[in-house]
């Protein structure tokens, strides 16, 4: 499949039709309220296959008997899941006419991170006369990979598609039963993304999804499937380093890995939700369900740069399944005001000779509490496995919190399981240092939390790295007290 | 006539409201060494951090004119910017930031001040060439992060080699001999005296004599109770190497 610009440009112009949202937005939103009508509702506008519906009514009859979890280190009024729509067409945003009625914060933030004028505009819903460079880059981009027989496109593509990849793979990392967000997540989810890289295919650029500009709204219940066939590579950057405002506040996301025999992935994600105002009113609740599963020397790679959100709730996981498979996590998540995170990782290993490491770098400002959890687990069948895990906790503020829960569970007396921690406060020593030197207060706060974290933002891809330097730097922004 | 490059009057100053400095005074001229001597306790470290702009102090009273201008209440980089160097008593680790990349910001962020360009990748590699030679830095600690896991000798050489990156006009170097062995010392030393112009001055806190054979001052000042209270020049630094400071406390006392 090959495009030509002006397709591509007609796809762009049309893309809101594609779905069957031909009648007024306004009224192509559900109801409030979660029953099976509701999901019937979803499956039917998007035209989805019998089996996909049924998947998606069992999900929510296993979500209605499960309750909410209480355990993460984390406070909040829980949502009322009966008090939501769940399906809206595609947002229109409301289109401005130039940057000058954009949110000047929201301008100045995006102008630190160095984002392009055109993006800006994108960003923030300005009307954009599309740039023929960056079409033709797509269209290049789509045509490369298609050669490949590399299959990229949205979630709800793929289900009428390739069912049959759908059908094999999804729900078999993060099962519908797995827990409270990820059963309502399958029984709700209103798009995402779907990617398969075939046999022995090394993809040669990183996977984006701002390049799939086909793109919708995904909406707040974003699903993910990523399929790496034997002896594959993919390079997965997910979310974007500009300040995301939603007005959803529920964001439940699942997304699921399977890195067959020899098989790698990378995924990367920078995320930015809005995280509620210096108060701590109003932001984004972030309800995440990571995983990936490792077949025979495979290796799956999670590096995660998190600053938004009001609340997040998130543990990027992998399953060594595979003898000789390798599993990563390297994570930076930031907390500023009254933010709360509880993140980190499970590392299972049940195949032999797996190793996986885990470097955790917490940063708390303000007011905020970050927590790192963790679980590595050792199967009484990994032999000789290995794990090397590091969570480090950088206070800036004496009235900020930084928790570490450490789980291990070793079943096999040939495995190494390793644990290091460390908390650190940023001194005014090192603060004073930097003046002295002629260094600027904001600028030696970021240059010594990039220091701090650089073991992490050295696993992101070169681009990303240097916008997540940025966005520490503004996230952090006259934190040190 | 050598043109002022410093006065420092009356200058007294708290720190969790403990009176330190009780009115000092000092001048420097743009050429000149100035060696601080005093027991411990005498408010010599004080005098380094006032000067550099910690906020940890409070100035109460007095002023601090540096080139013409009035700096009691600028900030720490301000006064970096305008050529105030301090080579710490302890350099300060700055975990996962290289010492290269540290030194490259330092100077981005003065060109920034003054309106000049940032420095090309190039000649600022070129610099650091040469001037780590000077101090003879060993190369591989200018990738390191800054100060971690060096030894005492190479944080000491490392704030000279900072010192000659951004060639200051005033350097104060606060007990820059402490923890030093005397091959060590010799370097250091060697560095800060090929560093001295006729443009820029040196202030030499110490301890002991011993620096001052290899930095040859031509002031030396004898701080008590946050006040000068004896000036003379290098031969003083020999007596009171000889008869230790409480001659002179009595004859403050009398």
């Amino acid at each position: 499949m090959s495009y030509t610009e002006k397709e591509l440009k007609e796809e762009l112009d049309n893309k809101s039709y594609e779905f069957g949202f031909v009648t007024d937005i306004e009224s192509e939103k559900a109801p409030i309220g979660l029953n099976e009508d509701i999901i019937k509702l979803i499956s039917s506008k998007k035209n989805e296959p019998q089996w996909m519906l049924a998947y998606r009514l069992e999900a929510f009859r296993v979500w209605q008997k499960m309750s909410e979890p209480n355990w993460a280190h984390v406070k909040y009024t829980k949502p009322d899941f009966q008090n939501i729509s769940y399906y809206a067409a595609p947002k229109k945003k409301k289109e401005l006419k130039s940057l000058d009625e954009v949110d000047p914060e929201l301008l100045r933030t995006m102008e630190k991170l160095g984002i392009s004028i055109e993006e800006q505009k994108k960003l923030s819903g300005v009307a954009v006369d599309f740039v023929m460079d960056s079409v033709s880059v797509a269209t290049s981009f789509k045509e490369k990979l298609s050669e490949l027989g590399i299959i990229f496109c949205s979630f709800s593509e793929a289900v009428n598609n390739h069912p049959d990849l759908v059908k094999k793979y999804m729900g078999t990392v993060v099962p519908h039963t797995d827990n409270y967000y990820s059963a309502l997540n399958s029984a709700v989810f209103s798009d995402g993304s779907f990617c398969y890289i075939p046999k022995g295919v090394r993809c040669p650029m990183e996977l984006s999804t701002y390049f799939r500009i086909n793109e919708s709204g995904t909406g707040q219940f974003e699903r993910t499937l990523l399929i790496a066939d034997e002896s594959s590579y993919v390079s997965y950057l997910e979310g974007c380093t500009a300040p995301q405002r939603d007005e959803n506040q529920l964001h439940a996301a699942v997304v699921e890995l399977i890195a067959l025999d020899k098989a790698e992935i990378k995924y990367s994600t920078v995320q930015n939700w809005y995280p509620g105002d210096a108060k701590g009113k109003g932001g984004v609740y972030n309800f995440v369900t990571k995983r990936g599963i490792c077949g025979y020397r495979s290796k799956i790679s999670w590096t995660q740069v998190e600053t938004g959100s009001a609340v997040t709730w998130k543990y990027p996981s992998c399953i060594l399944k595979g003898d000789h498979s390798i599993g990563e996590f390297y994570s930076v998540a930031v907390t500023n005001n009254f933010q709360q995170a509880d993140t980190g990782t499970k590392m299972i290993h049940i195949g032999k000779n797996t190793k996986s490491t885990i470097i955790s770098k917490g940063i708390s400002a303000g007011k905020s509490q970050n927590s790192y959890r963790g679980l590595v687990k050792i199967g009484k069948g990994a032999k000789n496995s290995r794990n090397f895990s590091q969570c480090d906790s950088l206070l800036m503020t004496d009235q900020c919190g930084a928790h570490t829960f450490p789980y291990i569970e070793c079943e096999n007396p040939t495995a190494t399981v390793e644990h290091e921690a460390t908390t650190s406060k940023i001194g005014e020593d090192q603060l004073f240092y930097c003046m002295q030197r002629g260094i600027s207060e904001e600028k030696a706060i970021s240059l010594i939390v990039n220091g701090y974290a650089k073991e992490v933002l050295n696993k992101l891809p070169m681009e990303f790295a240097v916008e997540a330097q940025k966005l520490l730097e503004i996230s952090l922004e006259g934190s040190v007290g | 006539m050598s043109e002022l490059l410093i006065e420092i009057k009356d200058l007294e100053c708290n720190i969790d409201n403990q009176k330190i400095l009780q009115g000092l005074n000092l001048k420097i001229n743009k050429g000149e060494v100035h060696a601080i001597m005093g027991p411990n306790g005498s408010g010599k470290s004080t005098l380094s951090s006032v000067l550099a702009g910690n906020d940890n102090y409070e100035v109460t009273n007095g002023s601090i004119n540096f080139l013409g201008e009035e700096i009691s209440e600028m900030s720490p980089e301000e006064r970096s910017w305008k050529g105030m160097f301090l080579a710490f008593q302890y350099p300060v680790e700055i975990p996962g930031v290289s010492n290269i990349n540290f030194l490259r910001t330092a100077l981005n962020e003065r060109n920034k001040y003054f309106g000049i360009d940032s420095i090309p990748a190039k000649d600022f590699l070129k610099m650091v060439a040469d001037k780590s030679e000077l101090v003879g830095l060993n190369n591989k600690l200018k990738n390191r992060s800054v100060n971690e896991g060096f030894s005492g000798g190479e944080k000491k050489r490392n704030e000279i080699f900072q010192m000659a990156m951004l060639d200051p006009k005033l350097s104060i170097l606060d007990e820059t001999d402490s923890g030093l062995d005397i091959d060590a010392l010799k370097i250091v030393a060697n560095g800060v005296n090929k560093l001295k112009s006729s443009e820029n001055a040196t202030v030499v806190i110490t301890h002991y004599q011993r620096l001052l054979d290899y930095i040859v001052p031509d002031f030396v000042h004898v701080l008590h109770e946050g006040k000068i209270i004896k000036s003379g020049d290098k031969s003083l630094a020999l007596e009171l190497e000889k008869k230790g400071y409480d001659w002179l406390k009595t004859d403050e006392n009398i």
